[in-house]
């Protein structure tokens, strides 16, 4: 750089100090400098206004999911209908409904009374079972109890339906919007944490939907999927990388793992289909089956970076062993293996996250199904978090939209979490030479 | 580093154990399969049923009408299906398969009718349609403008170009692919029925049945219609942007969405639910769920399921399938299809 022949094509130029050159320069270079910069900056402005332009979207949505309308229903629990023998199948229908008459005694005629029942949600009257099967004392008393509201008053309360549409084309009628009107304004409507949507199963009425089948069943699919994936992608890798000799079968088995971390994921799901379930016969629809099939997806992730941990271990840390007289194996069980753990951990996370957001194997192997009992098991049907998006999305109750993107918020909370899991993993036990 | 190994193997090991013992065990829920269309319906039974009854709520996949009935007549056992919801008949070749891999004895049940609609946005005017300009609209080839018994590929671009009386609109129409049961019932009950207003394409069904069905059935592919996919929520979200394009999909997601679409008339019949009712709009369709007599006695609550599905709170005229866009059978129809289930009658032959 400070040699810099003068070029000699003009000879005044000769005289000319390097300095001066570089100099003369120095201005565009700085000029191409920041330009480079610029355009690494609008990239990153770029994604970032996609990302955050996608969890707007999704947030804007789906934050009202958290909320759910509760009506406030004075009950009177009769001990006539309450008959100590059937508790469990008693009329708690006509509870709910002799309650809702009770607070518009003036309504009559078969069809109003139809469009007053339908303000509350169907699952106010096993909210009342389970109150009176709980305690039952209860019976004979009048109770306040908040039940939930049917997804149409849900949604009117939220503002997601116009009031001012013609009475025909709205799911709410002039009558009912009036007799909305008089439980707001006696108190008895209010909006209240949606706990039912953490701790509830799926259903067909949104207001009584929930992710935590779908939250069980990710988690025992991916229970499945870790322990099958993690120990065989690290013996896979430790093999390969440590053990086997170069040759052009080991060429063939590391182009073979690269190839079919790139393969679709439904291709795995047909294998899944043919394998697992026709010739083993396992369940359909069962999380067992689930985490073998994602456990094949994600083995090549795992070894990959398996192995790429391994490979950054220094070779001196393996011949200093080797020298002091460590066998083979207690070379690599002793000192490789736990300073490669750390890479080897970040990328089975990596790919459990992966694994987490798949719906498309899934649907091969039955889990994309309605399940409303929450799994306790691995061999229980189950669907799983994406699984459940997929099938709200496709509901046609206008609730389930601000659902759907609620659940993405929880799939995103998790896969966060883990991404987050895997950065300070590396960041805290990763050793740098 | 041992003791992390060893646990792995411990856990590896207990999962293994755990997963055999279950897997060979008995089925103790209900297994439906089948039609897209029927799901929305079977799910809300489904959900009552478990909640009032003492059974495990029944585990119900979609999978289509021609997917479930092939995984239904795979054979008798737990492995196998229950129940499969179609929104079309059984066919004979299905019907043969299933007897040929053991499953005899199917219990047929029709539980309504579905419509299904030509939506647009409601910012734009309803149309008025007939079938007939639905097949001219639609069809890959159509019959000589100029007369004659000749067909031409579908030479009409706009709405005006099928009939003089309708809208100077481009055709554009928003519908559900060749694997969906809806493009099925659509293309037999619209295009169908439109193109049997031409008496010598009529006349052709008799002469060469492949003939006539390929006129029918194909929809034309050079852009106008659209295949939107099986998710009907994007179809009305689609139209909602788009005021000039029409969506095909079933009367519940009209149903649901109200405010954002708008039905077509048929025919001069608007699809409302007492229209299709009445039988009077007229491509509305059957819907059905079969059910394995083997299984009935083996698998815990299926009777009980039958009996939740076939009472009046359910599929009646007031139950709450018909809140769902479920439109109820007469009272007729449902006493016989009520009466058959309790008698656990067969499905001997398609008549």
């Amino acid at each position: 750089m400070n040699n810099a022949h003068p070029n000699g094509i003009s000879p005044a130029r000769k005289k000319e100090r390097t300095l001066d050159i570089v100099n003369r320069g120095l201005g565009k270079r700085y000029r191409a400098e920041r330009r480079f910069r610029c355009y690494g900056l609008l990239a990153i402005v770029v994604s970032m206004v996609f990302l955050s332009l996608l969890f707007i979207s999704i947030v804007g949505k789906g934050y009202s999911a958290f909320l759910q309308t509760f009506v406030k229903l004075d009950v009177f629990l009769d001990p006539e209908i309450l008959d100590e023998q059937s508790l469990a199948t008693a009329d708690y229908q006509g509870l709910v409904k002799k309650s809702l008459r009770g607070m518009f005694p003036d309504v009559a005629g078969r069809r109003d009374k139809r469009m007053l029942y339908r303000m509350v949600s169907s699952g106010a009257s096993f909210q009342l079972r389970d109150l009176v099967l709980t305690q039952p004392d209860v019976i004979g008393q009048t109770l306040p109890v908040w039940v939930p509201a049917d997804d149409d008053v849900d949604m009117l309360i939220k503002g997601h339906f116009d009031r001012n549409v013609d009475e025909g084309q709205r799911r709410l009628k002039d009558k009912q919007l009036a007799w909305i009107d008089q439980l707001s304004s006696e108190d008895r409507i209010k909006k209240k944490f949606n706990t039912t949507f953490f701790t509830a199963g799926d259903s067909r009425e949104p207001e009584l939907a929930g992710i935590w089948g779908a939250v069980a069943g990710s988690f025992f699919t991916l229970v499945v999927t870790l322990v099958l994936s993690f120990p065989i992608g690290v013996a896979a890798a430790v093999y390969l990388e440590e053990f086997a000799p170069k040759n052009r079968w080991t060429d063939l088995i590391e182009v073979n793992i690269n190839n079919l971390a790139a393969v679709p994921s439904i291709v795995f799901g047909l294998l899944g289909l043919a394998v697992f379930l026709n010739f083993f016969g396992l369940p359909r629809s069962a999380p067992i089956v689930g985490g073998l099939v994602l456990a094949l997806m994600t083995l090549p992730v795992v070894i990959i970076a398996s192995r790429s941990a391994l490979k950054a271990v220094p070779p001196s840390i393996r011949e200093a062993a080797l020298g002091v007289g460590a066998s083979q194996m207690q070379m690599v069980a002793h000192h490789v293996l736990p300073l490669a753990l750390p890479g080897m951990l970040t990328g089975a996370i990596i790919g459990m996250a992966r694994a987490l957001g798949e719906t498309a194997p899934l649907l091969m192997i039955g889990m994309v199904a309605f399940i409303v009992d929450i799994p306790t098991g691995f061999t229980d049907p189950a669907t799983a978090l994406p699984v459940q998006i997929y099938l709200w999305a496709d509901s046609p109750e206008r609730a389930f939209v601000e659902r759907t993107s609620a659940a993405i918020m929880v799939l995103l909370v998790f896969l966060i979490t883990m991404n987050a899991a895997a950065v300070i993993l590396r960041k805290r036990f990763e050793k740098r030479w | 580093m041992r003791k992390f190994f060893t646990l792995m193997a411990v856990v590896f090991l207990m999962i293994a154990l755990f997963g055999s013992a279950s897997a060979g065990s008995g089925r103790d829920y209900i297994n439906i399969v089948g039609s897209s269309t029927v799901y929305p319906f079977a799910t809300v039974v489904a959900e009552q049923f478990g909640k009032s009854t003492s059974f495990k709520t029944p585990k119900i996949e979609s999978t289509g009408s021609g997917g479930g009935l092939k995984l239904f007549c795979a054979g008798v056992g737990v492995e196998h299906p229950d129940i499969t919801n179609a929104s079309r008949r059984i066919k004979q070749s299905e019907f043969d398969r299933c007897a040929q891999n053991g499953v005899k004895e199917i219990i047929e049940v029709k539980i309504g009718y579905d419509g299904i609609v030509l939506a647009n946005s409601k910012k734009a005017a309803p149309l008025k349609l007939t079938r007939k300009d639905i097949f001219l609209a639609l069809a890959k080839d159509v019959p000589d403008p100029k007369g004659g018994e000749a067909l031409i590929p579908n030479p009409y671009k706009t709405w005006k170009d099928v009939n003089p009386s309708l809208p100077d609109k481009a055709i554009e129409v928003l519908g559900p692919p060749p694997t969906s049961g809806t493009r099925d019932a659509f293309v037999e009950l619209a295009m169908e029925g439109g193109a049997k207003s031409f008496t010598w394409i009529k006349a052709m069904k008799k002469k060469d049945k492949k003939a006539y069905k390929a006129i029918c059935h194909t929809v034309r592919e050079d852009g106008a219609y659209v295949e939107a996919g099986e998710n009907d929520n994007l179809i009305v979200q689609k139209l909602e942007a788009n005021p000039n394009a029409l969506g095909i999909f079933g009367f519940s997601f009209l149903d649901q969405n109200l405010d954002k679409v708008q039905g077509s008339y048929v025919d001069a019949v608007e699809p409302t639910f007492e229209n299709i009712a009445e039988g009077q709009y007229p491509v509305s369709r059957p819907l059905f769920f079969y059910v394995k007599k083997a299984h009935v006695n083996v698998i815990p609550g299926i009777k009980e399921y039958l009996v939740e599905f076939t009472s009046n709170k359910a599929w009646g005229p007031e139950g709450y399938l018909s809140e769902k866009g479920l439109i109820p059978m007469p009272d007729t129809e449902r006493k016989e299809f009520h009466d058959s289930v309790n008698a656990l009658s067969t499905l001997t032959s398609l008549k």
